[in-house]
């Protein structure tokens, strides 16, 4: 378990929590620190809770947990809100000037350190800079060279002018020097600094940098929570390698542009959340039939309806192997965690165009906003390889012209893959539709050429298996008698569940698995287990149920639905339970 | 593109399934002329067909050719022609199919103002599910759905185009084999969105909106002293809705593609084997 420390500044929305944040993580990460966050927010833009948690470590951090060391708390609320995680090592920091917060009762034997971040900042230069106030403060007590945060500064305000960076630099140092004076006591917590260089992003990035690195050249979106920072990363990015985002007047339309585009070459890509995701479903079966390579990434966020759209959960997982009518082959790939968001972005692509069917890429509102540290070498772009499949040019179009010089755009080959031209390829026009169609793209009713066509396209799926790697990743004691399962961003917090757990003597299998459809086979992981216990952040447990259906086995299933990602302390906890109960089910009671 | 492509090389080999009589022979040899006419071949046309009777032309042409679920024929147009702005693109479709269910696509279709072309075979009526009113059916025009009629004024989607910024606004009628094709060629020439309203009757369930109805009411706008670069003008007719008329309604001679503002003038088809050439930099901008 790494040295960490768990820090927080907690506002209202508007009051610039995420940049302060944000300034404060990346000042971390260029002191050569591992860095985790994670966000608290709600679904406004101004008022109402908001908060922005740094986990930090110079061992690498993959999770979250259940303490907080230091709170900078610009409202009362903010320390209720965090009451539970609060301890009597904690630090808070706060305005104590402030009418607001006069009163405050501070919980558990915490240290409290009320430092006027409104009046010193108005003394740096202007009181908008109470949050930079803060940081200093919190560098203080935590002995962190305020150097380092002169260069997030420097990063966040240099488009403002030399002035402003100055000021705020004045201003941290102010916020530092009266922690220094005022209370001259020593605190507990120090945070080394290291010579390694990292880089900082979440997983929404991870996706979009992935996608530019694949050579998606086209986006089309329209804008939702958790997925528009995809969106917002690749605006402006992807141009400068030739390609386009378009912001779409609805998700009908976003997927269709999509599509549009990859018909014409363009490896292409939309990404949404749960609503969108269903205004798109009847748009996956003409991909599918059309064969038309496309990447479909949702972002997943708490539901059904627009259910609460700043919170995390898994539910989606249904809707992207089964969504839409008829049967469609697919593919269904889930990232584990912020890197791999990265990597399987470049996989889908591959696998899209391999295979010429709708790729889902599914990620998770807890990914999506969590900005983790890597060594740049992560996402080393000379590893990233490109597959475009079949596609013929002019010179290699004969092999598939018909006896009448027709192009066989759907020709059923026998791996299910038909060769593909881009338009404008001579003696490639051709016609595709979502209707059933024979070997050319023309309408049909025949009932021998239905079974062809659907075949054909199913046999995508039989090839893929042979051809992919579609694995798990493994982690914990493989001889273990308790198997763990998750998917999406469960790994991270698992991880690290399986230290706490082998610190008290339990022994655990845990298998992560990115690929939900085609996927691993587990029955062999299953039948070796004793117990196996799928954990999951929705309530039915759509995960296991697949499971089940796979290995004709009941398994045991801990199910968190509350909104918030799962913590690795928490589901130790559980998974012990679980262990240690004779049968039955588990869930976690939302909170 | 060669220069010996005749209108019959935009023909497939599939015979149209149309009910003999039906405006949408007409609405389709105009358009396979017209693509003939300026210059384009099967190779280097797209062309995005929607759903309905009038949906079913992709089928019965030769070309690059997506024909897609019901309403969404633009957005399909704007992301081919986006991603290779060296094709020709060509959408069609019904009244249905361009005013109801995608109607909210049209707009923006407008507005963007992608250079292609967009043909709407306005028959007043649905005709692949038998006969219910559609958005430009006649308020008391009676079917199986709206017995009373629909109770409802009919769009005017010229309206809609023209208050949305349309660049190129045109009507025709399928049976006018001539000034059809002449008005879609006008429409592909134009550089940003060419929008046609063709009259196109359906033989089978509209006895209205039919041939000799459309023969008497229709002017054509070349007889007059229209001036479709007056925006004004334009929209006065536009506004007449007890009026049928043929030919350009309105065009903006500035017209500017969307494409060409946003500097995409070739083909995102073409990519590197690997990561993009200098793609570690997406990385440090991390730093
Ligand atoms: C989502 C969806 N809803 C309904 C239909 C059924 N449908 C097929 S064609 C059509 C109407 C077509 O009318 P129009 O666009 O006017 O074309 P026409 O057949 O008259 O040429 C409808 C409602 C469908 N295919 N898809
Ligand atoms: S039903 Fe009407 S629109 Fe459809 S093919 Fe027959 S005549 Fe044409």
């Amino acid at each position: 378990m790494p040295e960490d420390l768990n820090w927080a500044i907690g506002g209202e929305a508007g009051d610039g929590i995420d940049s302060t944040g944000k300034i404060f993580a990346q000042a971390l990460s260029r002191a050569g620190r591992h860095v985790f966050t994670s966000k608290d927010f709600a679904s406004r833009i101004r008022g109402g809770y908001t908060a922005y948690k740094v986990r930090t470590s110079v061992d690498r951090v993959e999770s979250v947990v259940d303490r907080l060391d230091i709170l900078i708390a610009l409202t009362e609320r903010t320390i209720h809100e965090n009451e539970d995680e609060l301890h009597e090592d904690s630090v808070i920091i706060y305005d104590g000037e402030r009418s607001t917060m006069q009163d405050v009762e501070v919980p558990h034997g915490a240290t409290a350190l009320e430092v006027p971040l409104k009046r010193l900042a108005e003394d740096a230069g202007g009181a908008i800079m109470l949050n930079v106030v803060a940081l200093g403060a919190a560098c203080e007590v935590t002995s962190f060279p305020i150097e380092n945060l002169d260069e997030s500064l420097q990063k966040r305000f240099g488009d403002k002018g030399e002035a402003i960076v100055e000021n705020n630099k004045q201003a941290a140092r102010m916020g530092q020097e009266y922690v220094q004076e005022e209370y001259d006591q020593s605190f507990d917590y120090s945070m080394e600094t290291t010579d390694a260089d990292y880089v900082l992003l979440n997983g929404d990035e991870a996706i979009g940098m992935g996608a530019i690195a694949a050579g998606c050249r086209f986006y089309s979106g329209y804008p939702i929570t958790p997925a528009t920072d995809v969106m917002e990363y690749m605006t402006g990015r992807v141009d400068q390698y030739g390609g386009k985002v378009v912001q779409a007047e609805d998700e009908l339309s976003a997927i269709n542009m999509a599509l549009g585009a990859a018909r014409a070459g363009a490896r292409a890509m939309t990404a949404t959340s749960g609503p969108g995701i269903d205004l798109m479903t009847e748009t996956f079966g003409l991909v599918a039939t059309s064969e038309t390579p496309l990447v479909i990434c949702d972002v997943m966020r708490s539901g059904p309806s627009t259910g609460m759209p700043t919170k995390q959960e898994q539910g989606d997982l249904n809707m992207t192997l089964y969504g839409g009518h008829g049967e469609i082959p697919r593919f269904v790939v889930a990232p584990t965690t912020v890197s791999e968001c990265f990597w399987k972005t470049v996989e889908a692509f591959n696998l899209a165009e391999k295979y010429q069917t709708p790729v889902f890429l599914v990620s998770d509102l807890a990914m999506a906003v969590t900005e983790q540290t890597f060594s740049p070498e992560t996402f080393d772009m000379d590893e990233v390889e490109i597959d475009r499949g079949k596609v013929v040019d002019e010179d290699e179009i004969d092999a598939w012209l018909d006896e009448q010089g027709r192009f066989q755009a759907h020709f059923p080959a026998a791996d299910g893959v038909s060769p593909r031209a881009f338009p404008g390829t001579a003696d490639g026009a051709h016609m595709t539709t979502g209707l059933e169609h024979d070997e050319l793209g023309r309408r049909t009713e025949d009932t021998d050429v239905r079974i062809e066509q659907v075949d054909k396209r199913q046999r995508k799926v039989e090839t893929a298996r042979e051809q992919e790697n579609f694995d798990y990743r493994e982690f914990g004691d493989p001889d273990a008698d308790t198997l763990v399962l998750s998917w999406g961003s469960n790994e991270g917090a698992m991880r690290e569940g399986l230290e706490l757990l082998d610190e008290e003597g339990y022994d655990v299998r845990f298998v992560s698995v990115p690929y939900i459809f085609p996927r691993p086979d587990l029955t062999d992981e299953v039948a070796a287990a004793e117990k196996v216990i799928v954990v999951e952040c929705n309530a039915t447990g759509q995960f296991a149920d697949i499971v089940e259906h796979d290995v004709l086995e009941r398994v045991e299933r801990i199910n968190k639905y509350n909104g918030v990602r799962f913590k690795a302390d928490e589901l130790a906890t559980e998974v012990k339970q679980t262990i240690d109960s004779d049968s039955g089910t588990q869930e976690v009671e939302a909170e | 593109m060669s220069s010996d492509v005749r209108f019959t090389d935009f023909k497939s080999d599939k015979q149209p399934t149309w009910c003999p009589g039906c405006g949408d022979f007409g609405t389709m040899n105009g358009m396979m002329k017209a693509l003939a006419e300026t210059g384009n071949d099967p190779d280097n046309t797209f062309v995005v067909a929607g759903i309905g009777c009038s949906g079913k032309i992709g089928t019965y042409m030769h070309s690059y050719a997506l024909h897609g679920v019901h309403g969404r024929a633009l957005p399909v147009g704007i992301g081919v022609k986006m991603a290779n702005p060296n094709l020709e693109v060509m959408v069609a479709g019904g009244d249905g199919d361009g005013y109801s269910i995608g109607a909210g696509h049209f707009i923006h279709a407008v507005r963007r103002n992608v250079d292609m072309s967009y043909v709407v075979m306005d028959n007043r009526i649905y005709g692949l599910t038998k006969g219910q009113a559609s958005p430009t059916s006649r308020e008391d025009f009676e079917t199986g759905t709206t017995p009373d009629g629909p109770k409802q004024p009919p769009v005017n989607p010229k309206a809609l185009a023209l208050s949305a910024g349309a660049t190129f606004i045109a009507q025709s009628f399928s049976s006018d084999a001539q000034r059809h094709a002449e008005i879609i060629q006008q429409a592909i020439e134009h550089d940003g969105f060419g929008f046609v309203n063709v009259y196109s009757p359906c033989v089978t369930f509209n006895d209205v909106d039919t041939y000799d109805y459309f023969r008497d009411a229709i002017v054509d706008l070349d007889e007059t002293d229209h001036d479709p670069n007056n925006r004004d003008q334009a929209k006065d007719k536009i506004l007449e809705s007890d009026k049928e008329y043929m030919g350009v309604l309105y065009q903006n001679e500035d017209s500017v593609p969307f494409e060409q503002r946003e500097g995409i003038d070739s083909s995102m088809a073409e990519i590197p084997d690997g990561a993009p050439e200098g793609a570690m930099d997406l990385v440090r901008e991390f730093y």
